[in-house]
């Protein structure tokens, strides 16, 4: 049936290879554009045309074809259906839901299923905004539809469109392929607008232009959010051998970021990850909408075990999707877990077209699609005239764990945060184990008067010292692994006795920790703040000549420790009353001795 | 009727070309059949190009010419029967009985490769098995439906530590579950495939146990498919009959280094060390395969052992495995030579899944404090030994002086036991609170206030 429809050749298999197949009699196919393989009509994507022969990328497992068996055009790039019932959903690498595959196979997923997509059978109650006569241009919204029940869909004239209202539907329950609006363009040309649009994953969905970004995405992770933080709109990346922590990170992220929407996306991992996702994310309250934060995430699930064609793509898929609520003027985040096994795919499909390899058998356009995929985030004025945003956070896998390996340098040359996870942290359990020394965030200077205005005067001030504190400790600590931390002086010493206070109880924190896996910043920084004020206190004493072993109180050290679990997130008076006790200890000392030192000098007097 | 043929184009090592070639599929099986004597080797499609196709042959291909074999197409994919009966059996690693028993014989067929599964099926892993060992089940607890391979090294007692898992792990005897285990041993030598039928006997567990066996003198071939056989079967056991399976399957190694001599025989682009590109995917098939289903009662727990070659963790075999497992428990070559066994180097080892599967109404309440302040001090002793190699111990902190107590006690009597010897997770956490009392109470930072006031007691 689909054959009768296209009077274009069909290709025919000459080669098979993996997820590579070669097609001749091709010379009518469009490079990116979408085919259907073989019998089974697996799904794929023309990636090189040399006259009559063209390659093709298959999205499913190839095993069972022959040569001999058609290559059928679609007349389109590979392409996602965008419309109300992406969020809460669960898709593979070519946004096919996953609870659909699932209805047709109950465990595994098999091939030839075709193209599925949102859901085209669901009613939608919908609001038309546009009105007869009414002028529409691209990025326009001429309707509403609550999409869940945290987000509204606004239902956007797409790019390239433009018109007068000729006709509109009235309000009411509606599919996502209904026509709702027609308008009427220049050329006198009708246009149909419905719910959902199509837009092929590898072109930039367009906008206005970009604007700078000044506010972090706020994710309640202290080592982030006060130490390295992310802008809204910005870039980031999370590289770290296995087990460093890099998927724990995203998950929080995705958990706990004050985006509108988040869009996540396994690629190349594992199939319990994606998994624990759909059991968890359902039961969580998001902090600002107090709902579930299922009712604001998009996943794409290509599991390390699924076709590596399909996994190529989902990166694409999941940044179109960022891109298209990005247009309706939400602050999008998007999580790619793991980069790594993108560029790996990319690697893999590069070898099978015997292409000339650069670094580590990588392909020598590796640095340019990483740049592409990144410059994909960014704030900026939607076609619409809103503000809309997509911050990109990938976690980056190193061969060995070590950094300098081609993945891992490309994309630090492209991204703005860098957040290093560090093996040896995550061997003595400190996580999030981000590297403080090797991180580091691009964003600090435009953000700077965010945080004044919206945390405290001195945020970044205090952020500036305590970062400090932590590069001197380091210092320090290199010369106690040579002669021990009895030699060193006592002011010294209180510096490493403070750096272990903001490690351990303000850097380390617990993602399995009902009270500390989400701080706000108010508590963020009220925490280091009283840390600093202990810190300043002990060397009051230090000048004095009080020595550490003295200035230690152990009650109050501990107090420090445990102050993310001990102190609630709603109420801070305990940093209150933790400060009366340092002021009582530490007067209580000082006065001894100024005394004892009033008394030596008496003393002194009198001989 | 499927064509044959006669003429062999080239040979190379595991692979054999092929001309002129009609009507064959990707993946296809073949028969290749020798002329003289009969016998049958097998063969897989892998590639096609126009008329030429490319056959992986799993058994050796030495003699292999152009006139003394015929190559027959089978038109099947790689399938294997299914059956109950498949347990107490041993097969080669393409699935074919070595015990001079007969040939399995089932309606059922499955695809050796296998397909992926659906995560919207899975069910998360929350069940703690209980292996008997303090160091595995405090520190990196065993989850029914885990991965969790074994990072060894040569000579390292890895499949001792397998054996008494194997043994001693509640599987579902006690629960009146259906338990079973598949155990796959690639280019293993014979001596350690027969400490591991030993060991099953020993246990009682023989005719619970599917053995699929490929010798360190066998095709290398063979090697790709014999974890396959074994996951096809285990899953089978899983979620078609419903037992909880355990797969052992060593050594991951000889698998990792078959993939890259095949590889390098197709002339493919290498990534590290020679090893192909797609080396993460092709693991990942077969480790993805463990796990548990919501609609089905089974699970697949998966233990593959490697070795790790020069002891190397950055190597990219147990690189590239760890990036896909779920955990990994790393045998450590000092622990070793100071004949602390089993050698578990607890730094590197984690379990990812143990943290849904220990504490209240899984192990206690404490657990999860204890493994947290076990890691944070004796990762501090790694300092501390680091230090007093350089001042000498004498001129230590009393503290630090406390802290070398602590790591000694910790390997002998923590680490440290017998291979017959089974502690139950309630002996392990007091054993490590009776060891954390050896440290001041102020270094003990892990520990909530009412964990400490219900478990510990400084010893004088
Ligand atoms: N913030 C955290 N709080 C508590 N535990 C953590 C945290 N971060 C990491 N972990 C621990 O580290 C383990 C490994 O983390 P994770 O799975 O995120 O690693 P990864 O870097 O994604 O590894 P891979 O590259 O293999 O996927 C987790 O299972 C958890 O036990
Ligand atoms: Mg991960």
């Amino acid at each position: 049936m689909v054959m009768s429809k296209i009077n274009k050749e069909i290709g025919i298999i000459s080669a098979i290879n993996g997820p590579v197949i070669k097609g001749k009699n091709m010379s009518s196919f469009k490079m990116r554009e979408m085919v259907t393989v073989g019998e089974k009509q697996l799904i794929g994507e023309v990636i090189v045309l040399e006259g009559d022969i063209g390659t093709v990328q298959v999205y499913e497992e190839t095993e069972g074809l022959k040569t001999g068996e058609v290559i059928i055009p679609t007349g389109r790039p590979l392409s996602l259906k965008l419309g109300p019932g992406l969020l809460k959903n669960m898709f593979d690498g070519i946004q096919r839901p996953l609870k659909k595959i699932q209805e047709i196979s109950p465990v595994y997923i098999p091939e030839g299923i075709g193209l599925l997509s949102i859901d085209d059978k669901k009613l939608w109650d919908t609001t038309i905004t546009a009105k007869l006569g009414d002028v529409l241009a691209e990025g326009n919204i001429f309707g509403l539809v609550q999409e869940t029940e945290v987000i509204q869909n606004r239902l956007m004239v797409p790019p390239n469109i433009s018109g007068t209202v000729v006709e509109v539907v009235t309000n009411g329950l509606y599919t996502i392929e209904a026509v709702l609006v027609k308008i009427q363009d220049e050329k006198k040309e009708f246009h149909e607008l419905k719910m959902a649009q199509e837009w092929p994953v590898r072109t930039p969905r367009p906008n206005a232009y970009r604007r700078e970004t000044l506010v972090p995405l706020v994710t309640g992770q202290r080592v982030i959010d006060i130490f390295f933080p992310i802008a809204k709109g910005g870039t980031a990346a999370i590289p770290g051998g296995f087990g460093t922590g890099k998927t724990m990170t995203q998950h929080q992220l995705a958990k706990w970021s004050d985006a509108d929407i988040i869009v996540y996306i396994g690629c190349g991992e594992r199939g319990n990850e994606m998994t624990e996702v759909i059991e968890e994310f359902p039961k969580l309250l998001d902090p600002q909408s107090g709902k579930s934060i299922m009712e604001r995430t998009v996943l794409i699930a290509n599991t390390s075990n699924m076709p590596v064609a399909a996994r190529e793509a989902s990166i694409y898929t999941g940044v179109t999707i960022a891109e298209y609520y990005r247009d309706m003027g939400y602050a999008v985040a998007l999580m790619a877990d793991s980069t790594s096994r993108w560029a790996e795919a990319l690697r893999e499909i590069s070898g099978r077209l015997e292409e000339m390899p650069a670094e580590e058998g990588y392909p020598a356009y590796l640095p340019s699609r990483i740049a592409e995929f990144y410059e994909r985030a960014g704030s900026v004025e939607t076609l619409g005239g809103g503000e809309g945003s997509i911050t990109i956070i990938g976690a980056v896998s190193p061969a060995g764990g070590d950094f300098s390996e081609p993945v891992t340098e490309n994309t630090k040359r492209f991204v703005n945060v860098f957040l290093a996870l560090d093996k040896n942290l995550a061997y003595a359990r400190h996580y999030p184990a981000i590297n403080w020394l090797e991180s580091y965030s691009g964003y600090i200077k435009i953000l700077s008067d965010w945080y004044e205005d919206n945390v405290a005067e001195d945020c970044i001030e205090l952020r500036n010292k305590m970062l400090e504190l932590l590069y001197e400790e380091n210092k320090l600590l290199e010369m106690v692994m040579l002669v021990g931390e009895d030699v060193l002086p006592d002011d010294q010493r209180w510096i490493l006795e403070i750096a272990k206070i903001i490690k351990v109880g303000y850097l380390q924190q617990n993602a399995y920790n009902k009270e500390d896996t989400y701080v706000p910043l108010e508590k963020q920084y009220a925490m280091l703040k009283s840390i600093e004020y202990l810190y300043e206190k002990g060397r009051e004493g230090l000048k004095l000549g009080i020595p550490t072993s003295q200035l230690k109180d152990l009650d109050i050290f501990n107090q420090f420790i445990k102050m993310k679990y001990t102190i609630p997130n709603d109420d801070l008076s305990g940093i209150d009353r933790l400060k009366d006790d340092i002021d009582r200890f530490y007067d209580k000392l000082l006065k001894k001795y100024v005394d004892l030192e009033g008394n030596n000098e008496k003393r002194i007097f009198k001989n | 009727m499927k064509k044959e043929y006669l003429k062999i184009d080239k040979v190379i090592g595991p692979l054999i070309e092929i001309s002129e070639v009609d009507d064959v599929f990707y993946g296809e099986v073949v028969d290749i059949i020798d002329i003289d004597t009969g016998s049958i080797k097998k063969g897989k499609v892998i590639k096609i190009e126009e008329k030429n196709v490319i056959i992986q042959v799993f058994q050796n291909t030495a003699g292999l010419a152009a006139g003394n074999s015929i190559i027959k197409f089978t038109g099947e994919s790689f399938n294997l029967p299914m059956s109950l009966d498949l347990q107490g059996r041993i097969f080669n690693g393409v699935g074919e009985p070595i015990d001079n028993g007969s040939a399995i014989f089932s309606a059922i067929e499955a695809n050796i490769n296998g397909r992926p599964i659906n995560p919207m099926s899975r069910e998360y892993p929350r069940n703690f098995i209980q292996t008997g060992i303090s160091s595995i089940d405090t520190l990196a607890t065993l989850i029914r439906g885990q991965k969790l391979p074994i990072f060894s090294g040569n000579g390292l007692p890895h499949n001792e530590l397998a054996a008494q898992i194997v043994k001693q792990a509640q599987l579902g005897e006690n629960t009146g579950e259906v338990f079973g285990v598949v155990f796959a041993a690639i280019g293993v030598k014979h001596d350690d495939e027969k400490f591991f039928r030993k060991s099953f006997s020993e246990a009682n567990i023989m005719d619970h146990v599917v053995m699929f066996v490929n010798y360190a003198d066998d095709p290398i071939a063979e090697r790709i498919t014999t974890p396959r056989c074994a996951l096809t079967a285990a899953e089978y056991l899983a979620f078609e009959k419903n037992m909880h399976v355990l797969v052992v399957m060593t050594d991951m190694t000889s698998y990792c280094e078959a993939l890259r001599e095949i590889s390098s025989a197709r002339e493919e682009v290498p990534s590290r060390k020679g090893y192909p590109g797609y080396m993460y995917s092709d693991l990942a098939a077969l480790y993805e395969r463990a796990g548990m289903l919501r609609d089905r009662k089974g699970s697949i727990t998966f233990l593959p052992i490697l070795t790790m070659p020069n002891d190397d963790i950055t190597h990219p075999i147990p690189d590239l495995t760890g990036y896909i497992t779920e955990g990994q428990i790393v045998l450590g070559r000092d622990l070793f030579q100071r004949s602390i066994y089993p050698p578990v180097a607890v730094l590197p080892s984690l379990s990812r899944l143990m943290k849904d599967g220990i504490g209240e109404g899984f192990t206690r309440e404490d657990h999860a404090d204890v493994t947290n302040q076990l890691f944070a001090s004796y990762s501090k002793v790694q300092e501390v030994r680091t230090l007093s190699q350089i001042i000498g111990e004498e001129d230590l902190s009393q503290t630090d002086k406390k802290y070398m107590a602590f790591g000694r006690a910790f390997e002998a009597e923590f680490l440290n036991q017998g291979f017959d010897e089974s502690r139950n997770i309630i002996e392990s956490l007091d054993l490590g609170w009776r060891l954390l009392s050896l440290l001041p109470l102020t270094e003990l930072d892990r520990l909530s206030p009412e964990n400490i006031k219900k478990y510990f007691s400084q010893e004088s």
